[in-house]
């Protein structure tokens, strides 16, 4: 994956994962034709690990800095040469993974209209199931017009 | 399909805007101690909706999401005891019918003056004229797309609407493409059609299949009575 990513800065979000509130993986998107194909099982599994990682990190706060314990969060960034990865929790426990070039500005906007988009078209859906995985038209074509448009 | 109007027990609410107010009221007050109505629940200050003008929400407009809900929730409920799409959509129908009935009334009202009434439409043209116009706009603050008569059958007609307002946030699930949620609308345009006295049948279709700009499109197909396209030819 790392390899191609550096051709592709014309392209600057590379996918999107969302975890629903038990570490499921409920949707994956990629926005990128060139990137290298993970499969399911992999995709399953990082979505897992990354849901165990954030729950060790949150309780890794340092009580020193005095922040109480409902504001403490997990990774909020990872950060690496090749690309970043932004991670926002909602209040339910949901967790969005956007993975983006390291450079690019503006992912806190992005990613709060990702969440709006599932608000709206996932949520407001009478056929979606809670935390099942994510099997909507209508959000995915939002979000691929939101995404080519940027 | 045969429709026949739902039998409304106990009072109910004049208009879809001012029912969901209404609710809203009463919900905001819940410590209010409970007088054990049947029907009817009670506003603090002892005012029911009946007390009000009936222009007093004329201009009003109900938060997009929380209708979203609403009709997600309704969806829901329906599907949850039918046993396939067209019962669906016959409980989604039977749903919209009695707003219908009730909204004729309440919009012919609110366009007639003192010297002027609004008079009742009674033919088909200009039903379907004030189906796509002002009840479109009463519902949807905006007018239909366009009205189709088909060219092969002279008892039906067509409404078109591009992007419904009912179906904004849905996607049905490919195992579903049949149904289309506003079966619901299509109830209240039945309910319309009936209060007039032109007998109809209307069921809502998709239309937006390999359609890039208007995914979502729809038709409302009008299939009037053959008692009443008679009646059409002789006046």
């Amino acid at each position: 994956m790392n390899m191609l990513l550096q051709e592709l800065d014309n392209m600057v979000v590379y996918s999107l994962i969302i975890i629903n509130k038990a570490g499921g993986l409920v949707f994956n998107r990629d926005f990128n034709p060139a990137l290298n194909k993970i499969s399911v099982n992999d995709l399953l599994v990082l979505a897992g690990t990354f849901h165990g990682v954030h729950a060790i990190t949150k309780s890794l706060t340092p009580s020193s800095l005095g922040i109480p314990s409902k504001e403490r969060t997990g990774i909020e960034v990872l950060e690496s040469s090749q690309f970043r990865l932004t991670c926002f929790q909602t209040f339910t426990g949901t967790k969005f993974l956007l993975f983006t070039e390291p450079h690019q500005p503006n992912v806190d906007t992005i990613i709060h209209k990702v969440y709006e988009l599932y608000a709206d078209y996932v949520m407001k859906n009478p056929f979606y199931q809670l935390e099942m995985p994510i099997r909507c038209e209508a959000f995915e074509r939002g979000l691929m017009s939101y995404i080519r448009a940027k | 399909m045969a429709t026949t109007a739902p039998s409304q027990p106990g009072p109910k609410p004049l208009s879809p805007p001012t029912t969901i107010q209404a609710a809203s009221s009463t919900a905001r007050t819940p410590q209010q101690p409970s007088q054990q109505h049947s029907g009817l629940r009670t506003p603090s200050n002892r005012k029911t909706i009946y007390d009000r003008n009936l222009n007093r929400t004329r201009t009003a407009e109900l938060s997009r999401a929380s209708f979203a809900y609403l009709f997600s929730e309704m969806v829901t409920y329906a599907q949850r005891r039918v046993t396939g799409i067209q019962d669906l959509e016959r409980r989604l129908n039977e749903a919209g019918y009695p707003l219908g009935q009730r909204l004729l009334p309440l919009l012919l009202y609110r366009s007639s003056t003192p010297t002027h009434p609004h008079p009742r439409p009674t033919r088909i043209l200009p039903l379907l004229q004030f189906i796509a116009h002002p009840l479109w706009r009463h519902l949807f603050a905006r007018s239909a797309d366009s009205i189709e008569s088909s060219s092969t059958n002279p008892h039906e007609y067509m409404i078109v609407d591009n992007e419904p307002l009912v179906n904004q946030y849905i996607s049905v699930p490919k195992e579903m493409s049949q149904l289309n949620c506003a079966a619901f609308v299509a109830g209240i345009v039945e309910g319309v059609a009936w209060a007039v006295g032109l007998q109809c049948a209307v069921s809502a279709h998709n239309a937006g299949e390999g359609d890039a700009m208007w995914p979502g499109k729809t038709v409302f197909l009008i299939r009037f009575d053959e008692s009443v396209v008679k009646r059409e030819a002789i006046k």
